[in-house]
């Protein structure tokens, strides 16, 4: 394998941003404040599916303090998707500011902007709304029946896209793609195992609740600071939303407090800027923790169905894979998370016949959108617990199976031309693939062989599980991403970026890649990212792109600002262009005479010809090179209460080069332990009435320190030719293998496949006495 | 609502307010002083990002009424920055990748601090115990975890 020597990358630099944020001095959104500031809050629905027949706000006007009260009849009736994807976009638009029906427990009903947050609060109380209920679909198994109550029953909600949607079957959309034959493949096979899963739906729970604040600038134009992961499609949509130009429109994204996904949909946005263009006034909206639960977007509950089968020795011969999506009451993401569950599971295997299809339906429970692992998840735990039992059934060792089964580098993958999302251009297929390592690093380090099988006695019994997973990085022919780097008199170097930094390192690791080019310290970078008036256009931060993407742009823009160095340095010391090279900061001659990147800035800017050393670069992805992954877990259960606790947890993943060794490894472990929280406790509980009743953290549950195993992270060596310097992505990738490693390793330990998650003592103990009953 | 008077030393520094009685010490550090840095996450003492320390005790901002503090001492993460030196757990957290998108991190470096000054040299596991009320949904805690214990292993 190929083994660059680095100078800036594949080194643990200290993250850029690190030092304001580790002194509380980083400003983070709800730490901006305006002189005059008004605040806003949204008034939401007590139930889950009804009409506003009547709806008075004269109470609300006339409490002391109350600026401006807003409902459907006060905004222009405008169909919008929140769901800050490119354009155009592959949700519907099916959405309204503001609406005379509502969704969902938790949907907006009236907007109001008030002096302070406690009179915005009484005034939200003062509102007075006649509300026709109507039937709810709470079961997404049920909303394509016959009989079904139509979420989206208004004439004006589309989609952009050529692609069904059909709204009056509640069906968002379908997906239905194949290579092969899977009946055939079926009829090859010596065993078959079917079976049916569901994930529970989950929240992103970045620490940071959404927040926004807008005012208007010196020239009346509106400026937004927020909470974001797609400032450009933030911007877009609130031009759509607002009826305003996109050149009326700022927004700037500071420090950010997580997103996973979560801060991709544009949820305050529009209102602030409502409410600023209408008073002139600035306002902040920010989400209580409470109203981030029940109103922002979580993870789409799905109910998969898996075929797999297999010829005696192990070669796969037919995946078959169904997804039933609910997407909640809005479309956001409906149709791109679904067909990733296809996506993100079936090219990881050389099985000649592939059948992936999906419904995609409205429900009247929580909206779902984008999140980490983005359909991924769901794929990967029907297929891998189902091939965890179809090796068993073969007498094979999985680990095996998967070494037969999976694919390696340079394969071809004709699944992902039906199931792309954009264009495919020639035979799409996989560069870089060491997932056959992973399995064989991951195995070795947890002891796979000698611990498995082998559960013991009595009331605690121990278990092993493994799973396989691969992510994208970024959408190839879709997403954009550019970067723009000048020369100061210094040599130091301004990098201006659209790429967005929401806690995953991307303002760091992007600029090591403009170090290493430059061939100067990352700290003398100075990054400034996410501001639409004053960086170039990126998508943002989603798809795993950032790395991959937005840093071949970086690169490639470093690239042409050398060049101009190396022309003023070969001006300087009087050799030709061909004779000159930089290094450590320096243009050296022939003769060894050299001049350094001060003497080059200050040249170019103050002294001779003068100009402004400077590139600007953009790029699209061709392809999305998949981080792979393999995950171990070795889990004991208690059989008399039914709790699983993790003893040791192994992942072995292929990245491609490590840009940031630290801060990617930040990324495999923050992803592997949201997923094993979301395995084992996270979960909505809803009322017969739709109404989520745990919208806190200490009834949801998310893991804290008490709670974390022994982790081991190994990165396998990988070197993707298509990325900069090697490199795919890592942020989503590690989410997705605990669900099944953990199902599979609860099988080892006690002879139950729990098909429902998340897997709490509950269910476990359930199963396990239902064996003992037999 | 009838205000009334605090007194409260927050950093080293001695203020006399007149404040509402409902105010909240988070609202007092950050809508009042301006110190931005303590974070509210949840608003029910169930995440940790408010965290403070209160006459040498780590405590949920958000879950104490300025009221409260009358007369006591309050440090924050803008108090625990020497004037030319960092303190040690905020350069560890640094150094060892515990800072990802940062939001948790004041709470958790006051949680930490609070529990160095209680017990210069912790056991893992009292670390892990002194962090449980601060979630980070970044890191997966375990940098985290190794910063603290490189400050401890120092003392």
């Amino acid at each position: 394998m190929k083994k660059p020597k680095f100078n800036e990358i594949n080194k643990g630099v200290r993250k850029v941003d690190g030092l304001g944020l580790a002194v509380g001095q980083s400003r983070f959104t709800d730490d901006y404040e305006m002189p005059g500031m008004l605040h806003a809050k949204l008034l939401r629905s007590p139930y889950a599916h009804a009409r506003i027949k009547a709806i008075r706000t004269g109470k609300a006007r006339a409490l002391p303090g109350v600026v401006a009260v807003f409902t459907y009849k006060d905004v222009d009736r405008i169909p919008i998707t929140t769901a800050g994807q490119g354009y155009p976009e592959p949700s519907p638009y099916d959405e309204f500011i503001l609406d005379n029906k509502v969704r969902f427990v938790g949907d907006k009903v009236a907007l109001v902007a008030a002096e302070t947050v406690e009179i915005a609060e009484e005034a939200l109380k003062l509102i007075e709304v006649d509300y026709e209920v109507l039937p709810a679909v709470l079961d997404p198994r049920k909303a394509m029946q016959a009989n079904a109550p139509i979420i989206h029953d208004e004439k004006d909600c589309y989609i952009d896209i050529p692609v069904p949607y059909e709204p009056e079957k509640n069906r968002v959309a379908r997906v239905d793609a194949s290579v092969g034959d899977v009946k055939e493949g079926v009829k090859q096979a010596a065993m078959t195992v079917e079976d049916e899963f569901e994930n529970q739906t989950a929240s992103h729970s970045a620490l940071e609740p959404h927040c926004a604040l807008s005012w208007l600038d010196d020239n009346g134009r509106l400026v937004i600071i927020s909470t974001t992961q797609v400032p450009f499609h933030a911007r877009r949509i609130v031009s759509r939303a607002l009826k305003i130009p996109v050149r009326r429109i700022r927004i700037i994204k500071p420090r950010l407090g997580g997103g996973f996904g979560g801060k991709q949909e544009i949820l305050l946005e529009p209102y602030v800027g409502l409410i600023t263009l209408r008073t002139g006034r600035p306002v902040k909206m920010r989400l209580t923790r409470r109203e981030v639960f029940i109103s922002a977007r979580v993870r789409h509950n799905m109910i998969t169905k898996v075929q797999v089968a297999a010829k005696k020795d192990g070669e796969l011969t037919a995946i078959d894979l169904y997804a039933l999506s609910n997407t909640g009451p809005y479309g956001t993401h409906g149709l791109t998370v679904a067909s990733n569950v296809g996506t993100r599971t079936l090219p990881m295997f050389k099985c000649p016949n592939l059948h992936f299809s999906s419904d995609v339906v409205y429900t009247n429970l929580s909206v779902s959108g984008a999140y980490r692992g983005y359909g991924g998840t769901q794929g990967i735990l029907a297929t891998a617990i189902a091939m965890d039992d179809l090796a068993e059934r073969l007498g094979m060792d999985p680990m095996d199976f998967y070494l037969k089964n999976v694919i390696r580098g340079g394969t071809e993958v004709p699944i992902l031309k039906e199931l792309g999302e954009g264009p495919v251009i020639g035979q799409p297929h996989i560069g870089s693939c060491e997932l056959a390592a992973c399995i064989k690093a991951g195995a070795e380090a947890i002891g796979w062989k000698k611990k498995r099988g082998r559960p013991g006695g009595g009331r605690f019994r121990r278990g092993m599980g493994m799973s396989i997973m691969m992510q994208g990085s970024s959408i190839p022919y879709i997403d954009m991403a550019s970067a723009f780097i000048k020369i100061n008199d210094d040599g130091s170097f301004n990098l201006l970026m659209g790429a967005t930094e929401i806690g995953q390192g991307s303002d760091t690791v992007l600029a090591q890649i403009a170090a290493e080019v430059l061939t100067v310290a990352t700290d003398k970078i100075i990054v400034y990212s996410s501001d639409t008036d004053l960086t170039p256009f990126d998508v943002g931060a989603y798809a795993s792109s950032t790395t991959y993407l937005s840093g071949m742009a970086v690169k490639d823009a470093a690239e042409k600002v050398k060049r101009q160095i190396l022309e003023v340095g070969a001006h300087l010391l009087q050799a030709p262009m061909a004779r000159v090279h930089l290094s450590k900061g320096r243009v050296i001659g022939p003769d060894k005479k050299s001049v350094t990147l001060q003497q080059i800035g200050t040249h170019a800017l103050y002294e001779e010809d003068q100009f402004q050393i400077s590139a600007s670069a953009s790029r699209i992805s061709h392809e999305s090179p998949p981080p792979f992954a393999a995950h171990f877990v070795e889990v004991e259960v208690d059989r008399a209460t039914g709790k699983v606790r993790i003893l040791e947890y192994v992942q072995a993943v292929d990245c491609g080069t490590l840009i940031n060794p630290v801060l990617a490894r930040g990324q495999a472990l923050g992803a592997l332990i949201n997923g094993i929280s979301y395995a084992l406790v996270e979960r909505y509980i809803y009322s017969s009435r739709g109404e989520c009743l745990n919208p806190n953290y200490g009834y949801y549950n998310i893991f804290c320190t008490r709670d974390i195993p022994k982790i081991t992270t190994i990165f396998v060596p990988s070197y993707e030719p298509t990325g900069p310097f090697g490199a795919k992505s890592v942020g989503e990738i590690c989410i997705s293998g605990p669900l099944p490693a953990i199902s599979n390793a609860i099988y080892d330990a006690v002879d139950v496949r729990l098909h429902r998650t998340p897997f709490t003592p509950d269910k476990v103990l359930e199963a396990v006495q239902a064996r003992e009953r037999g | 609502m009838k205000k009334i008077t605090l007194k409260i030393t927050i950093n080293g520094r001695k203020h006399t307010l007149r404040i509402d009685p409902n105010l909240r010490l988070l609202d007092l550090l950050r809508d009042e002083l301006r110190l931005t840095g303590t974070k509210e996450g949840c608003g029910i003492g169930e995440c940790g990002a408010c965290t403070v320390i209160l006459d040498g005790r780590a405590v949920n901002a958000c879950l104490i009424l300025a009221g409260q503090c009358n007369g006591r001492e309050v440090v924050t993460i803008e108090g625990l920055t020497g004037k030319d030196d960092l303190h040690p757990l905020q350069q560890a957290f640094i150094d060892h990748g515990a800072v990802q998108c940062g939001f948790c991190t004041p709470g958790m470096i006051m949680s930490a601090a609070a529990l160095l000054d209680q017990n210069p040299t912790p056991t893992e596991e009292d670390i892990r115990e002194a962090i449980s009320g601060n979630l980070c949904r970044c890191t997966g805690y375990t940098q985290i975890v190794e910063a603290i214990q490189a400050v401890a292993d120092d003392n």
